[in-house]
């Protein structure tokens, strides 16, 4: 006999496996999901969830695909958050720390409650992140918030009306883009490709019966 | 977490440890490979194949749950839908919002064109989001598009389109820096040098990567420049129909709302289909990596207004997707973690191959060694396992290599209390990848006039078997090659009067073939009931 336990599907109680995540025990209850669900494998953040286990006074947040239910857990999706997302011409603005004042100027309202960082399934240090972007420090931003999968748990929680995830996007692209070290092999590459200089290389190859290709692949030399 | 059989297992695992590190495993011959191939991998079990007993392909084999999906009726009649008042009235039409889809959907505007997408859920929600390990391109001055181009070659049986695979290889370096210049932040060394590690089959280190959020990364900022251009984006509405006009030319699609079945219709001087894969098919039951709307819709509608598919009978089955534990059974391990040390080894701790072969020959081997060599470790429930040696990492590089590399499979498995630093992880192959799929010419265009095809839903450019990294790089070559293409297209494009003929045309066929089903399709979504009985029984 499976072992199973209590769960509370946006408050109504169901009884599924213990071993299921929380989007498999939607699933056995006999919800067929269109919202709430992408890529099921924890990088897409379709599936934002916010539960509390009965006779706990903390709020807990997961990933609905990558979280096991627990016995009287009491779960409510959060499959869409209205969030800001400004618009910008990435060829136009500059890394510098006017952008975010000019486009997302409440980032200077965060009141240092922290409630973001706790709130990311992720385990990002949120509130950092954004302290990074007000100093105008992209770079640290974007490394502290890589991982995002940009669920919005955290702006659900804000009191500043924070879309952290946007901030933490427009920083990584200014990183990408304009604070980055350039790659001179790939621009060189780019540029001998244009000129034509493996055309005759690719030809050749292109024209060989596949006997001749397969006894060049057996034979290729595999760098170390 | 781990069971008492798994423990007394890595025991054997860690003692062989030290002694494998700094050896490399010889790697197969061809005959060697052939044979496997041929006893073990799953494309070559005839009984889960079926011909096509209609349409552009007819008497091809194709999976047998793919053949039921080709061989459906649409969900629609043509009088459902009132085509001389279209909802939507554009100059390219883009139906899917994954890597392909947005990339085309850039460059469509880039070339003036009116575009739109449509997608069947978020924005995003894609493939492409969950590509983990890299993206190829032949940038390094020890490697060329040429030698990029025998390594596709060899990987995909030599079946390759020439003309589409001299495309990826030489456009590569392009995508990459395209990408670069939109701020996508690649791994790199301090002086700009992209760091860069093999994949299975490659004879050069070209995989580049923003550590195993290579995907997430890239659909994150072309998404982002989407919706910067101001492009329209329709979500959770699917394409159930192409539109073709009097001259039999692609002219829109029929559309689907998710929530409220609403059908809408899209008119289009140009149709692009970048709907992705088709792991949720679950082919032979095999768990899947893809996400949660991957039904192979985009062969669906094209091969009903007539195009042929190419190669629809291969797929590519990861050989190391999640054995355990079961919350994340079929997820993507990424190939990455061999490409910077992880062996593959054994239930007695043998590393019985090189890790770094082409993803068919690994994954035969790994069912080789469990079905027929026994030495697979079992799983509770069912199936076997066998280790991906993930110590053995920062014993090569040092610690604090896989939370910098790899802190999404780190972050995956520390939710089931497993720290792949310290232990090893099971993994068995999950269906990852759809090699075929629709027929194009080099410029992205199908049998159908006006109807294009980028990403997934093409067959042809990786022959019947794919490389890692050739896929994010296929739907960034192919996705912008197709935006451009239809966008010039409409140009030179007057749609003439629109119609849904060829439903009822289809349907004829179907009877006549002999062929009776009360199935439709596209599939759209997946139905998951986890054996609960109350569904089961039904």
């Amino acid at each position: 006999m499976q072992d199973m336990v209590n769960v509370y599907l946006m408050g109504k109680k169901y009884v599924v496996p213990s071993n299921l995540t929380i989007m498999g025990a939607m699933e056995y209850s006999g919800y067929q999901l269109v919202r709430g669900c992408g890529c099921r494998c924890g990088f897409c953040g379709a599936c934002a969830t916010i539960y509390r286990i009965k006779g706990e006074r903390e709020l807990k947040v997961c990933l609905a695909c990558q979280t096991q239910v627990q016995d009287n857990m009491y779960v409510a999706t959060l499959p869409f958050f209205p969030l800001i997302k400004q618009v910008y011409d990435i060829e136009k603005v500059k890394p510098e720390q006017a952008v975010m004042m000019q486009l997302y100027p409440e980032i200077y309202s965060c009141i240092g409650c922290n409630a973001c960082t706790k709130a990311c399934p992720q385990g990002l240090n949120v509130m950092q992140y954004i302290a990074y972007a007000q100093r105008g420090d992209f770079k640290k931003c974007a490394e502290e918030s890589f991982d995002c999968v940009m669920c919005g748990i955290c702006s659900s929680r804000c009191p500043a009306g924070i879309t952290h995830p946007q901030v933490a996007l427009l920083s990584r692209r200014l990183t990408g883009k304009y604070l980055a070290p350039k790659s001179e092999h790939l621009e060189n590459r780019v540029k001998e490709i244009n000129n034509g200089d493996f055309k005759e290389l690719i030809e050749g190859l292109m024209g060989k019966p596949i006997s001749e290709l397969k006894e060049l692949y057996n034979t290729r030399v595999i760098e170390k | 977490m781990y069971t008492q059989e798994m423990l007394d297992s890595i025991k054997k695992v860690e003692a062989t440890r030290s002694s494998r590190i700094g050896v490399e495993p010889r790697r197969m011959d061809a005959d060697e490979k052939d044979n496997l191939l041929r006893e073990f991998h799953p494309d070559y079990i005839v009984s889960q194949f079926t011909e096509l007993k209609m349409g552009p392909n007819k008497g091809e084999k194709v999976p047998l749950e793919l053949a039921a999906a080709l061989q459906a009726h649409s969900r629609i009649k043509a009088s459902d839908v009132d085509l001389s008042n279209p909802d939507y009235d554009v100059d390219v039409l883009v139906i899917g919002g994954g890597g392909a889809g947005s990339s085309a959907a850039i460059m469509a505007h880039e070339g003036g064109a009116n575009v739109m997408i449509v997608t069947k859920l978020r924005h995003g929600d894609a493939n492409t989001m969950m590509a983990e390990g890299g993206i190829q391109a032949a940038d390094k001055p020890n490697d060329s598009p040429a030698i990029h181009y025998l390594d596709a070659m060899g990987g995909g049986h030599f079946k390759n389109v020439p003309e589409l695979l001299e495309k990826l290889v030489c456009e590569g370096p392009d995508a990459v820096k395209w990408l670069n210049d939109l701020g996508v932040l690649f791994d790199k060394e301090p002086d700009g040098t992209m760091i860069t590690t093999h994949g299975g089959g490659t004879s050069r280190k070209r995989m580049h990567a923003a550590k195993d959020y290579t995907g997430a990364e890239i659909m994150r900022v072309l998404r982002d420049e989407v919706i910067n251009r101001g492009i329209p984006v329709v979500d959770f509405t699917s394409a159930v129909e192409i539109i073709l006009d009097e001259n039999g030319k692609a002219a829109g699609a029929v559309l689907m709302n998710m929530e409220t079945h609403d059908l809408l219709v899209a008119k289009a001087k140009t149709v692009i289909i970048a709907t992705g894969g088709a792991g949720r098919m679950h082919y032979q039951g095999f768990p899947t990596s893809n996400h949660y709307g991957a039904t192979a819709d985009g062969l669906v509608l094209a091969y009903r207004v007539g195009a042929p598919l190419l190669y629809a009978y291969t797929l590519q089955y990861h050989p190391t997707g999640v054995a355990y534990p079961s919350q994340i059974y079929g997820a993507l391990v990424t190939e990455k973690v061999r490409s910077i040390g992880a062996m593959l080894v054994n239930s007695e701790g043998e590393a019985f191959m090189h890790p770094l072969e082409t993803r068919d020959v690994a994954a035969a081997s790994i069912i080789r060694e469990c079905k027929a060599r026994h030495k697979g470790v079992d799983i509770p429930g069912g199936g076997y396992g066998i280790w991906l040696d993930t110590p053995m990492i920062e014993m090569i590089h040092g610690e604090g290599t896989i939370e910098k590399r790899i802190p999404a499979m780190l972050r995956m498995y520390l939710k089931y209390d497993i720290d792949m630093r310290k232990v090893p992880i099971l993994i068995y192959p999950t269906l990852h990848y759809q090699n075929g799929g629709i027929k194009i010419a080099a410029d992205g265009m199908s049998d159908v006039e006006n109807l294009y095809v980028a990403g997934e839903a093409v067959g042809g450019i990786h022959g019947e078997n794919r490389l890692m990294g050739n896929s994010l790089l296929d739907v960034i070559v192919f996705g912008r090659n197709a935006g451009v293409s239809a966008a010039a297209k409409a140009k030179k494009t007057t749609v003439g009067a629109l119609t849904l003929d060829h439903i009822a045309k289809f349907d004829k066929e179907l009877a006549d073939a002999g062929i009776v089903t009360d199935k439709v399709s596209p599939i759209l979504l997946p139905r998951y009931t986890h054996g609960n009985p109350r569904y089961e029984a039904k």
